[in-house]
């Protein structure tokens, strides 16, 4: 069991190494880019970009609630497909009952998105 | 002190090469496909494209990052400082790390995981915070827009893509790359799954902003979108990031359906060449494809685009997942 | 044995850091940043412990679905923070005694917390040779036939959280005119083109 679980975890070794490479590379090159090109900022050049004159507001604002819905929706739809992810490397075990059984429950969701298609929720206007 | 130098500094030191040995030719091959991109789109609208720089335009690439590492980072006064510079970051670093399971022969994968294909799922579905934090870092009404654009139809098609790789898991009954492309070694994915094939190619166009679904940086609208704000290196992290991102999905297209480094015909002369090559050789044309596209599409609607993700491709997906199961039960083909 | 050892303490010190960071940074956004970084962490030692697939799946799941509406939400909404912690210390006795009584609520659970007998006999799947079989392999086993209902049960709860969502968020406009390609297929020349005879040098 513990050399089992040694081995697995010498794969994912180079995985935390990478990610640690991978960062200090991108740290360098923001670094290096700082140092090398000439910094001479001004108050035009630090504001905003708009089309000629000064922003009225603040740019974070409330925007249309679709987008949440759609995240929301997203979750929904996420997590059907981390639920068919073991069911598809085991469906030649699990027989014809596991079989029926995801059948069954995509049926449930997919109720929930003929729903959502006729009650407009997937209209974008 | 001996064990540390074997037991440790040496695997380590070994560990570090292999990365070193991944990420330069990745970060040549994005630096060339910038120029590549400019080359094929010119070919196709009959221009010459770059040409200048070097013979046929070839040191292009490495001027235009001089020129961009030699500039001023800007950091707009209304912004918020680290989210600002961690963003860039952030995506070039997903970008990178993804490559870590990618498998470029028989044994010839840094980190050979059993959740591999799992471990790419994951990955890009984190690629949506990077365009997020700097959309909304930026406090500039373009990139958030862009920003937000951007999070809804990566966060769309990121379902139909799920549901795409479980129909090949289907076929395949493992997570392990590997073993995804060992059990192509008869026939590629891409012939039984066709219909798949084409909407994860379509998803992956979706998923790192392409053309025809740039939208979010859709310069006629809202200037470059969630990088409107950006300049010098933070800009040019993005920039490598969503090249090296296609060269990602042009990879995993090849793993899952076109049988990653496996030659075509199992027979003398194309078994003579190297898995690499063959994979490299897939890569290229999955990436020749994108560019192919970019240059003939005009670009979508958002109600389109919208439209497409959710109403086309999910339900479609959804359809095939069952249908496969379905036939691969009826059959008895599941592999056990 | 010792890199496993540096890095569980790695993960466990960065989320717990992380989850401080959480509950005291000023900004909502940062927050949630912070609560991203702490999930990480946590698949982190999922992975030590050996649970790849769940690592994996908190990955997708939390930080690549969950945490981007927290998100969007904290990022968008108008709420002005600053005011929210205006009545902090107005409302710290009525808190503090709810933190209170669920502590307390905790306590009692824990403490009167046995072990099933049936726990005790062994475990009735037969835990599975860790060296042959992954455990997603291991999960999909059991989860789709053994726990049908519960698997059931699951889908049920996302059915009412769909139709919640839509419930509670959809508005419908009016004068929206959307685009139906059915329609723009079906035209004939006949019904959208027309002849004119224009009369000739009259001027408008």
């Amino acid at each position: 069991m513990n050399g089992q679980l040694t081995t697995m975890l010498s794969e994912y070794l180079p995985i935390l190494i990478f990610i640690g490479i991978a960062g200090g590379l991108a740290l360098v090159l923001v670094l290096a880019s700082l140092i090398a090109g000439r910094q001479k900022p001004d108050s035009e050049k630090l504001s905003a970009y708009e089309c000629g004159f000064e922003a009225f507001d603040d740019a974070r604002r409330k925007f249309d609630v679709r987008f949440y819905l759609v995240a929301i929706l997203f979750i929904i739809f996420d997590l059907e497909v981390a639920f068919l992810f073991p069911w598809a490397v085991t469906l030649g075990e699990i027989g014809m009952f596991g079989f029926w059984s995801m059948v069954v429950f995509l049926g449930v969701l997919t109720v929930g998105f003929i729903y959502e298609w006729k009650k407009g929720a997937l209209e974008w206007e | 002190m001996a064990e540390f130098w074997s037991g440790y500094a040496l695997p380590g030191a070994i560990i570090v090469a292999q990365i070193l040995v991944i990420i330069v030719p990745l970060l040549g091959a994005v630096a060339y496909l910038t120029l590549a991109e400019r080359k094929v789109i010119a070919a196709i609208q009959l221009r010459k494209g770059p040409n200048v720089v070097g013979p046929f335009g070839l040191l292009q690439p490495i001027a235009d990052g001089v020129k961009l590492l030699l500039k001023e980072t800007v950091i707009p006064s209304g912004a918020n400082p680290v989210v600002f510079v961690i963003a860039p970051m952030l995506t070039f670093m997903l970008s990178l790390i993804a490559w870590a399971a990618i498998p470029f022969d028989l044994g010839l994968v840094l980190a050979d995981i059993n959740v591999g294909i799992l471990y790419l799922f994951a990955i890009s579905s984190l690629g949506v915070y990077g365009i997020i934090m700097a959309g909304w870092a930026s406090n500039s009404k373009y990139a958030f827009l862009g920003a937000l654009r951007s999070a809804a139809q990566m966060v769309s098609y990121e379902v139909s893509i799920g549901f795409v790789i479980i129909t090949v898991l289907l076929c395949v009954g493992s997570l392990n790359l590997t073993e995804i492309v060992l059990a192509q070694e008869n026939m590629w994915f891409f012939i039984p799954l066709f219909p798949m094939f084409i909407i994860f190619f379509v998803s992956g166009l979706a998923e790192t902003n392409r053309s025809p679904f740039d939208l979010p940086e859709g310069e006629s609208e809202i200037v470059a979108g969630y990088f409107v704000e950006y300049s010098s290196m933070s800009f040019a992290l993005f920039f490598l990031g969503e090249y090296a991102n296609m060269i990602l999905v042009s990879a995993m297209t090849s793993v899952l359906f076109l049988g990653g480094w496996l030659p075509p015909f199992d027979v003398a002369p194309f078994t003579w060449i190297p898995g690499p090559i063959w994979f490299a050789g897939k890569i290229g044309l999955c990436l020749f494809v994108f560019l192919w596209v970019r240059a003939t599409m005009p670009r979508y609607r958002y109600d389109q685009l919208m439209r497409l993700g959710w109403k086309v491709f999910l339900p479609f997906s959804l359809f095939w997942v069952v249908l496969t199961a379905g036939v691969l039960m009826a059959t008895g083909w599941v592999p056990r | 044995m010792i890199i496993q050892a540096l890095a569980f303490y790695l993960f466990a010190a960065v989320m717990v850091a992380a989850a401080a960071m959480v509950i005291s940074a000023r900004n909502p956004v940062h927050s949630v940043l912070f609560l991203i970084l702490a999930f990480f962490n946590a698949a982190g030692l999922f992975v030590l412990m050996g649970a790849e697939f769940l690592a994996m799946i908190l990955v997708v799941v939390y930080v690549g679905a969950v945490a981007v509406l927290f998100l969007f939400v904290v990022m968008m909404l108008d709420v002005d923070f600053a005011a929210l912690r205006q009545g902090f210390l107005r409302y710290l006795p009525v808190g503090g005694a709810i933190g209170l009584i669920l502590l307390a609520e905790l306590v009692l659970v824990v403490g009167a917390w046995v072990a099933s007998p049936e726990a005790a006999v062994g475990p009735i799947v037969p835990i599975p040779d860790p060296a042959r079989v992954t455990n997603t392999h291991a999960l999909g086993r059991i989860l789709y036939t053994r726990y049908v209902f519960v698997f059931q049960g699951a889908g049920l709860v996302l059915l009412v959280a769909m139709i919640g969502a839509i419930v509670l968020t959809l508005r419908e406009r009016v004068g929206v005119r959307r685009q139906v390609v059915a329609d723009q297929i079906r035209r004939t020349r006949a019904e959208s083109v027309e002849l004119v005879d224009a009369p000739k040098r009259g001027g408008v």
